[in-house]
């Protein structure tokens, strides 16, 4: 079984790579809209390669409402 | 295309469509690579008339108002009619806003019938408000089989045998109550007639036809006016398609165009430029040779579209591009927010004509569209038929509040009469934008005259509606403004919202008060939320009743510091 603090952190690693910023500069209960500079388009683009990573599908009302990366692991994590 | 002047109701002009091509397609449902649903217009029909049935059976009956809080899907058009059909007043609702501002408007609206998708009906459920309204029936869409649904009823069984009785309406009746803002402070519901919506229909399909073969891509929330009039109105009163995507990733857009073979589209700015953007990055990776063919074709383009746009050549001449966008793409329509004029040249170039709009949910839409004849990307073009502009109180360069008058302005705000007066004026509707008509009788927009921002996504954002959640903020007190409403700027882009705070005196500590404001903002979606926070040591200027005098404090500050000094948050 998975962790939440392992599937948090797996999220902030592919957050960094995919948009291209050092991972140390990321935490969990960033603003990722903030953090990452990106808009809602930019955020669904995360969302799929989030779901590539864990074969899983995440509609996209699961983001609805959902800026930190903490909130966005446990949708993730319910879906494990 | 049906006359739409031999129509009273939008029901009785979407069941003449439904009668007239009753073969044709008129919907298809795509959920990423796969195809949900696909119904003729006939198909539609008998969906939708046997929920119509089970809506009269539920005690539904003229002026009834019932909600619909969907994604884009087939569910949202079906109910739609059946409401229409069974003589109802129907509630779009934003899909986006959070649960207790749904609940808000439900509540606001007077919603009797509410027809809600599973996930968003168990969220509201969880709102801490959600007792404040009262829908007498709820319908809930795609709920698991097991799933608890609070005394609602399954959409997909909500049907009943028989014929329904259709309920005629007249011209001047509501057809829908549609809210531009106020969530958390005055809400405004628009309330709009059959009549708004025949006329700006007929307004706008000249620019915009449809046809049994013409599809359009619907990814603007259908609760948008752009949406609801360019991808259910339009379409089904010309024998045209609609496509729903049920996400909006830019990876399954882009295969829709292909695969559906898109006539049009309405976007808002954001998408245009994610747009571009992925279309720069194609560039980017091109050979230095090609990039140099493709560079040389685009100027050619560009040269021979100039008075107006060339599909046939553009489609020759960039042929790849085209294809890229299916090949049958007529034009990208661009609304809810005001868009830069170098996004519409880079798609003009390209032979993808973009034509830009400005409107109003109070007007029904559109105001003007810019159909790029000649190509003008800095003017937003000239007013659709039936629309009267004028410019009130002109400055030297011919600049003053837009107003505008027609038969698709709204009747008024729902139980609001102050502002309705307000805003509608003789007969004309103040805007609050600022413009100037040029001597071909194009408009152009030079900012707003009221306190708001309109974001990219389109999404109009009142100081007063954001203010509720710095509520108890550790300052001795705070007002939120657009920042161009304190220091009026000539631009419609990067609004942003600027709270101005008067500190405590024993307030020593800035980065208290700044990861307070910061906290605050996160709790508010992501379009919504202030910028930047202004220290402001004077007393607020009050009515007896203590309410702010925002206008007065706005001159105050104005007048004292610059936009320099806002710190960003």
């Amino acid at each position: 079984m998975t962790t939440i603090e392992k599937t948090t952190d797996e999220v902030l690693q592919l957050a960094a790579t995919h948009f291209k910023v050092p991972r140390e500069q990321l935490k969990a209960d960033d603003d990722f809209f903030k953090t990452l500079g990106i808009n809602s388009l930019q955020a669904l683009d995360l969302l799929t390669r989030l779901e590539q990573h864990f074969h899983i599908e995440l509609p996209d009302y699961e983001l609805q409402g959902v800026s930190d990366f903490r909130t966005l692991a446990e949708r993730i994590q319910s879906r494990l | 295309m049906l006359n739409l002047r031999e129509y009273q109701c939008l029901g009785e002009a979407l069941r003449a469509a439904l009668d007239r091509w009753p073969d044709e397609l008129c919907l298809i449902e795509a959920n990423r690579d796969h195809e949900n649903a696909r119904f003729t217009y006939r198909q539609f029909k008998d969906a939708a008339l046997s929920l119509a049935r089970a809506l009269q059976d539920a005690g539904f009956q003229n002026g009834t108002r019932a909600a619909i809080l969907m994604t884009n899907q087939s569910k949202w058009l079906i109910s739609a009619y059946a409401i229409f059909f069974s003589g109802g007043v129907l509630v779009p609702v934003d899909y986006k806003l959070t649960p207790i501002e749904q609940t808000q408007l439900l509540a606001h609206s007077k919603t009797e019938f509410l027809v809600v998708e599973y996930h968003a009906w168990r969220a509201l459920t969880q709102a801490s408000n959600f007792s404040a309204m009262h829908p007498r029936v709820v319908l809930v869409s795609e709920a698991p089989a097991n799933a608890d649904l609070a005394g609602a009823k399954r959409w997909e069984e909500f049907r009943a045998a028989g014929e329904p009785a259709f309920v005629p309406r007249e011209r001047k009746d509501p057809a829908c109550i549609v809210y531009s803002s106020g969530t958390a402070g005055r809400p405004k519901g628009c309330v709009l007639t059959h009549e708004n919506y025949l006329e700006q229909c007929m307004a706008v399909t000249p620019i915009f036809p449809f046809w049994p073969g013409a599809r359009y891509l619907s990814i603007i929330p259908t609760n948008h006016a752009i949406d609801f009039m360019g991808g259910f109105i339009m379409p089904f009163t010309g024998g045209g398609a609609v496509v729903h995507l049920r996400t909006l990733r830019p990876e399954f857009i882009r295969d829709a165009f292909t695969r559906y073979k898109i006539t049009y589209m309405a976007v808002v700015p954001l998408i245009l430029t994610n747009l571009q953007r992925g279309l720069r990055e194609r560039f980017a990776a091109l050979s230095p040779m090609k990039r140099r063919m493709l560079n040389a074709l685009i100027s050619v383009n560009r040269a021979l579209t100039r008075s107006r746009p060339r599909l046939g050549l553009s489609r020759t001449l960039l042929r790849d591009i085209h294809q890229a966008f299916g090949g049958s793409l007529r034009t990208l329509l661009v609304g809810g927010a005001f868009t830069e004029p170098a996004t519409i040249a880079f798609f003009h170039d390209l032979g993808i004509p973009i034509y830009n709009g400005y409107g109003c949910t109070e007007a029904c839409t559109a105001i003007t569209l810019n159909d790029q004849r000649p190509f003008r990307p800095e003017t937003v073009g000239r007013p659709v038929r039936g629309m009267e502009i004028r410019i009130l109180s002109p400055d030297a360069e011919g600049v003053g509040e837009v107003a505008v008058r027609s038969k698709t302005v709204m009747s008024r705000y729902l139980d609001d009469p102050e502002m309705t007066a307000e805003t509608i004026v003789d007969g004309w509707l103040m805007t609050g934008d600022l413009g100037r008509l040029d001597q071909s009788g194009q408009l152009q927009l030079f900012g707003r005259k009221k306190n708001m921002i309109v974001t990219e996504e389109g999404k109009n954002i009142y100081p007063e509606d954001v203010e509720a959640l710095f509520e108890g903020v550790a300052v001795k007190e705070y007002c939120v403004f657009a920042a161009n409403f304190l220091w009026p700027a000539r631009t419609m882009v990067g609004e942003q919202l600027v709270i101005v705070v008067r500190p405590e005196a024993d307030n020593a500590s800035a980065e208290k008060l700044v990861a307070s404001l910061g906290e605050r903002n996160r709790r508010l979606l992501n379009y919504k939320r202030v910028s930047g926070y202004l220290i402001w040591e004077a007393e607020f200027p009050r009515t007896a009743s203590m309410k702010i005098k925002r206008a007065e404090l706005a001159e105050q500050i104005r007048g004292a510091t610059g936009r320099e000094a806002v710190v960003p948050l």
